[in-house]
């Protein structure tokens, strides 16, 4: 697979050279590859929103690089600028940043920054309504009338409207229903495979990440102790949880009955795999015999 | 940005001698300071009031680092009044220097660098204030010293009030403001470059927001404090009541004698 983002040996350091200063990043090495599915997690304060703010070029490293297809992002000032618009960034409570007067005008800020025409920018705000369900007469509302679900759709149309290379969203559904939540996660999939964008999600839920990424990184003080697939990572049960991460329930749940003894793999997370993995024990204890 | 690195007003928590005090004696003997320190007129004047300065500061905790650097915002404010001091004060005699229509004498030299003086040392005064006062006690404190005003129906309590409040989102708003700022950028606004009009047409992204969310603000800290049945005022207990102290009695006496001492400086030399 092919590199996306990179960052090399990248080091951030708050109000440096204070009493208040604060080590957020150290040495971390990162890599998104291209038309990945990612899951970041972290612990409030481990450093999650520092990294990705470095992704976009919002803020400098202190030391080390980033790199985007390859090359260092700080190189010139026109590049920065690129990198902003390849790589879209939806903060948190993004909808907190709304300010035109119809939803139109707020989508269509990005692309306009971008220079393109009339026309281009007409088809990108049409479309990025599209993926995020809002209705063809809700563009001509002003946003400030709408509800706090909708005003999150708008706001991270507004990313995707500058159809950004990488996408990175920082905990886009806290603070939503159930129901909001499913079908924000769902639009974000939706433009993953219409695009074949990289997605990097932030999130502290493990459940929620879990079932939708391809790789997780763990961030934790600063470092990236582990990343892989969902199942390797939860294979750390103890250790995530020291770091105040939960593991999925199934997970903790499966751990819980190695402890008690139970030959059983506990790196599952879906009901599915759980399903498979006691039906493989029970197997091995010979044809579907006596407990677990 | 630098927003964060602003420092003005912000409280430093400590138990200091100073962070002890009462906040009605440390207002007062801010005052006395600043009144002695208007009240002086020469080197042996200034040079006590920097000794005192000092001596707070050190006892303080805070660091002269920190006060060199809250001084930041006003360097530009201190440098200009300093030089209009130094080309704009007359004296008797030959002048120093002089080139085109400026004439430098040494009764102006004096007067920037009293200037420069008094300017650093009134802000460093009531730096210390705010870097040892909690901006609650702070308020409480001007709330008590006003009281009498309410007798001219001032509204006290709710000037108090509402600087409290004021002081206190301070901070949320900066931080606020460095949100929206970085949410823009990353959608491709330009804070930086372009002339004065396309800068002003820049921050509408940043003001919007900002406004709208220091509304939001308001109404649910306006409905937070309902839901306690804060009706103002009148017949509001306190869960700290300010008391005076043998330390505030000297504290203030010592404020009184510093005004005293400047002035018979004054005389004498």
């Amino acid at each position: 697979m092919e590199p996306i983002i990179q960052t090399e040996q990248l080091s951030h350091i708050y109000s440096a050279n204070t009493p208040f200063e604060q080590t957020a990043l150290d040495k971390v090495d990162f890599t998104a590859y291209r038309g990945e599915y990612l899951g970041i997690i972290g612990h409030t304060g481990s450093g999650k929103s520092t990294l990705i703010q470095h992704l976009n070029g919002l803020l400098k490293p202190t030391s080390g690089r980033v790199l985007f297809e390859g090359k260092d992002i700080w190189e010139t000032k026109e590049r920065i600028r690129q990198t902003r618009f390849q790589v879209g960034l939806v903060f948190q409570y993004p909808e907190y940043q709304l300010f035109e007067e119809t939803v139109y005008k707020d989508i269509a800020f990005g692309p306009k920054n971008m220079g393109l025409d009339e026309k281009e920018i007409d088809r990108r705000v049409r479309q990025a309504a599209q993926f995020v369900d809002l209705a063809d007469q809700v563009l001509e509302q002003s946003p400030f009338e709408l509800s706090g679900g909708q005003k999150r759709r708008v706001a991270i149309a507004g990313v995707i409207a500058m159809e950004p290379a990488v996408l990175i969203l920082d905990e886009p559904t806290a603070g939503l229903d159930p129901v909001g939540v499913e079908s924000i996660l769902r639009n974000i999939h939706d433009y993953h495979t219409a695009k074949n964008a990289t997605i990097l999600i932030v999130s502290h839920s493990m459940e929620e990440v879990a079932r939708t990424v391809d790789r997780l990184v763990v961030v934790d003080n600063g470092k990236i102790p582990f990343s892989g697939p969902p199942r390797e990572v939860f294979a750390h049960g103890e250790e995530l949880e020291r770091m105040g991460l939960g593991v999925p329930a199934m997970t903790r749940v499966f751990h819980r009955l190695r402890a008690l003894g139970a030959e059983i793999d506990p790196s599952v997370y879906t009901v599915e795999q759980a399903k498979a993995a006691v039906l493989a024990v029970l197997e091995r204890r010979g044809g579907g015999k006596g407990a677990v | 940005m630098a927003l964060k690195d602003i420092t003005l007003g912000q409280y430093f928590p400590g138990s200091t001698i100073l962070h002890r005090l009462d906040p009605r004696t440390k207002i007062l003997c801010t005052v006395a300071y600043i009144i002695a320190l208007f009240l002086a007129k020469n080197l042996p004047g200034y040079l006590i009031l920097l000794a005192v300065l000092c001596a707070l500061t050190v006892v303080s905790k805070v660091g002269f680092g920190a006060v060199l650097r809250g001084m930041k915002p006003i360097f530009i404010i201190i440098v200009f009044t300093a030089v209009l001091n130094l080309f704009y004060t007359p004296g008797q005699g030959e002048p120093l220097l002089s080139f085109w229509v400026f004439r430098v004498y040494a009764e102006g030299i004096w007067a920037a660098v009293f200037m420069i003086l008094r300017i650093a040392m009134l802000i460093t005064c009531t730096f210390l204030l705010t870097y040892t006062t909690s901006p609650i006690l702070l308020t409480d404190g001007l709330e008590k010293l006003l009281n009498p005003l309410k007798a001219v129906h001032v509204p006290v309590h709710e000037l108090a009030m509402m600087m409290s409040i004021a002081l206190r989102f301070i901070p949320t708003l900066i931080e606020e403001t460095d949100k929206i700022m970085s949410a823009q950028k990353a959608r491709g606004a330009d804070f930086d470059t372009g002339g004065l009009m396309q800068k002003a047409r820049a921050l509408v992204p940043l003001l919007v927001p900002l406004f709208i969310s220091a509304f939001r603000r308001a109404d649910e800290l306006a409905v937070a404090m309902e839901c306690r049945c804060y009706h103002g005022g009148e017949g509001r207990t306190r869960m700290r009541v300010l008391k005076l102290g043998t330390a505030d009695v000297l504290a203030l006496a010592g404020g009184a004698v510093l005004c005293v001492l400047v002035v018979l400086l004054g005389r004498i030399f």
